[in-house]
């Protein structure tokens, strides 16, 4: 009988309608407004490459090549040549970004922290092109984003 | 009067060139398209005619219903007109009997037409009881007191009409699973879920 | 009002004059009327964004202006700006006709609303009726669509709406034959002016229910959207429109909702009157009332959209010729009954009159 009466008066009709009616009403939204707040992100958050250098100014990268050979997508390509001062320096460090699947096993593979994923996430380019990352790109990205990288690195691992 | 006579002869001219279209047009959905602009402006010859009732129900029962039946089915079909064409010139001779059987008899209708003697006391009947009346009431007025009969026979025919089409295309289907939908309502979740905390290593 | 009709008793001058001040107050209400039609569809399309984004705890459309109130109009120039694809193998007049002519229809309906006291464009007197004809026109235009896309989907999915739309309409014009009991006239302000006793009003609760349910099927919105059905037949008979043919289904399908809310607020929740029968409220401009209550009604098509899932079509069909028709067609019965023996049908006095007069009359010829 209590059921006919359900049946008759729509009454799980009625409760979809209430809890509907409840979250228009009490409950906070819990999208945020995107370009103008900006979830949080882990230090360990894996974005747009970056090659750092020393505190010196001097580069990091000695390529060893070992990014280059545990990259899965074999998205990285690297040339070296001894450089006037004897060290051994990349002439050529290439990411192509469509092929990279942010695994972030470059910078775990990198002895000297040189390469690293930083926690920039918004780097999408009108064109394809753009995306193949050369050592320039790279090197930028490290110099502006040193500060945050170096203070990530430090909260992910303090004993360094 | 200018306004009324220029609408008239509006919707009078559509009305026709749309009913010639309905049997010229070469496909069979654009003849149900200008069968319905006809409708449409025999409606408003209608009105005009301040039959504003009768117009509307014209346009409710056969473009709303009838010709969007018609329009299922024609667009359903999947015809083609080449090789109908050619079969229809076949049967040219038989049909051009059949239409001058149909035209004989026309000609015979009209020649020996006459109207009923007492039809022209009807008109001339006193109407001042439907004085003040709008076309609706004054129409119910009629239908169901002096037409009763006529009209209750026509629903009665109409709902033979509809149970001979249910019964030709009811089919019981055994076969099939059907939705039962008072027995979905009647489970509870307690008759046919249980939720039981499962201690590990010990099974259900 | 119409002078056309006068010409005959007054001179050239006066006729053309009088025509000419009627053809101009005409132009300028119904310009008034689309314009504010159009204005309410887009900002219902906004408030639909808004109380459904509510309802899912999302933000809904923020960006364009403060709280994103120019988002209806950033679509509607993205729209309108945009190129119109005609399909290669579609029936080009027929395809560009049907959104024409369906959103043409959707705005025609609204010369028959009253939405004040005398604030109508045409009064008259069949209005209810031909709100059902401009509708059944639509369909047409709704089947005229999906044909002539030359696609599977939209064919299907107009299919679909016809039927859908025929189908509901029947049990939608017995629910209308309850309220007409009630009213006894087809003019769209006498039905809003003539008295309910409470009883009478209690006893078209269950049919306004109906017709609520009744005018989501009819407006293919949610729970009832199978012509349109995203998930199945991908927007059903406007998924070969683009641009501006796109943005005038869309037009018409909103115009359609507005026009169904405030028929219903016309015929079951009396128009312009203040609420509750509480006539101390009457200061309040007629056109309020009717605006909230409208707005009401639109509140509900989208408060179910955002609670309800979408029907099986044979559901669809099972709840309107199964549950809705018997059902409205016992009501009319049971309410002409009880009207009938309350003696509270509206003409019922007339009609009596009518039968007395007519025994005289034919009393009079038998003595003859």
């Amino acid at each position: 009988m209590d059921s006919f009466a359900g049946m008759l008066f729509l009454k799980d009709i009625a409760k979809g309608f209430l809890l509907t009616l409840k979250y228009l009403l009490f409950k906070s939204r819990v999208t945020i407004n995107y370009p103008h707040e900006k979830g949080p992100i882990s230090p360990r958050f894996r974005g747009e490459h970056a090659l750092r250098r020393y505190p010196n100014a001097e580069e990091r990268c000695i390529a060893c090549k070992l990014c280059e050979a545990i990259c899965p997508a074999q998205a990285i390509t690297i040339e070296a040549e001894p450089t006037n001062d004897g060290s051994r320096r990349t002439t050529r460090y290439d990411i192509d970004m469509t092929k990279c699947i942010y695994c972030g096993l470059c910078q775990e593979a990198c002895p000297i922290d040189a390469i690293v994923e930083g926690p920039n996430f918004e780097f999408a380019t009108e064109t394809h092109e753009e995306l193949y990352y050369t050592k320039e790109k790279l090197m930028d990205n490290g110099d502006r984003w040193e500060a945050q990288i170096a203070a990530n690195l430090m909260v992910d691992n303090p004993d360094k | 009067m200018i306004v009324q006579a220029f609408a008239f002869y509006l919707f009078a001219g559509i009305l026709i060139l749309s009913a010639l279209m309905v049997i010229t047009a070469r496909n069979p959905v654009h003849s149900v398209l200008f069968l319905i602009l006809a409708f449409f402006n025999a409606a408003g010859i209608f009105v005009l005619l301040g039959a504003e009732f009768l117009a509307m129900i014209l346009i409710i029962v056969h473009v709303g219903a009838v010709t969007v039946l018609f329009l299922f089915v024609v667009m359903m079909l999947d015809v083609d007109f080449s090789t109908l064409r050619k079969r229809s010139v076949s049967y040219i001779f038989p049909s051009i009997i059949l239409g001058g059987i149909l035209l004989f008899e026309l000609v015979i209708i009209y020649t020996y037409w006459y109207m009923a003697p007492e039809a022209l006391t009807n008109i001339a009947q006193d109407q001042s009881a439907f004085e003040g009346l709008s076309n609706t009431q004054a129409l119910g007025m009629v239908l169901y007191t002096d037409y009763v009969f006529a009209f209750q026979m026509a629903g009665l025919i109409l709902l033979v009409a509809m149970i001979g089409v249910t019964v030709l295309t009811l089919r019981k289907r055994p076969d099939i699973h059907k939705q039962r939908l008072h027995d979905q309502y009647l489970r509870k979740p307690s008759d046919v879920l249980e939720i039981t905390r499962v201690t590990p290593k010990t099974g259900v | 009002m119409n002078p056309i009709e006068d010409f005959a008793n007054n001179s050239l001058d006066l006729w053309l004059v009088q025509s000419g001040i009627w053809l101009a107050w005409t132009v300028a209400y119904s310009l008034l009327v689309i314009v504010g039609v159009l204005v309410c569809v887009a900002y219902l399309t906004y408030a639909e964004r808004k109380i459904l984004g509510g309802m899912q705890r999302r933000q809904g459309p923020m960006t364009v202006g403060p709280f994103g109130l120019l988002q209806p109009i950033a679509d509607g120039i993205k729209l309108f700006s945009k190129e119109t694809i005609i399909p290669s193998h579609a029936h080009r007049f027929v395809f560009l006709l049907a959104p024409v002519l369906l959103f043409s229809l959707s705005l025609i309906a609204w010369v028959v609303i009253p939405f004040d006291k005398g604030w109508v464009l045409a009064n008259i007197n069949v209005g209810v009726l031909f709100l059902f004809a401009i509708s059944s026109m639509s369909v047409c235009s709704i089947i005229m669509a999906g044909w002539a896309s030359n696609s599977r989907y939209a064919f299907l999915g107009g299919i679909h709406s016809a039927s859908q739309m025929i189908s509901y309409e029947v049990s939608m014009g017995l629910i209308i034959v309850c309220v007409l009991l009630v009213t006894g006239s087809l003019n769209l302000q006498e039905i809003v002016l003539a008295p309910r006793p409470l009883w009478v009003q209690v006893m078209l609760l269950p049919m306004l229910v109906i017709f609520l349910v009744s005018i989501l099927a009819k407006c293919n919105r949610a729970p009832f959207d199978l012509p349109d059905g995203e998930s199945e037949i991908v927007g059903g008979f406007m998924v070969e429109y683009s641009a501006m043919s796109y943005a005038l289904l869309i037009l018409a399908k909103y115009a359609n909702m507005i026009l169904m809310s405030a028929v219903t607020s016309i015929l079951f929740l009396g128009g312009w009157l203040p609420p509750f029968g509480m006539n101390f409220l009457g200061f309040v401009p007629g056109i309020i009332w009717f605006a909230l209550k409208t707005a009401a009604i639109l509140f509900f098509f989208i408060w179910t959209r955002a609670t309800l899932p979408r029907f099986r079509y044979d559901q669809l069909m099972r709840l309107g010729w199964k549950i809705f028709l018997p059902f409205t067609l016992i009501w009319v019965v049971f309410m002409a009954g009880m009207l009938m023996s309350f003696d509270a049908l509206p003409g019922q006095k007339q009609a009596k009159a009518f039968t007395a007069a007519q025994i005289e009359h034919v009393m009079q010829q038998q003595e003859k």
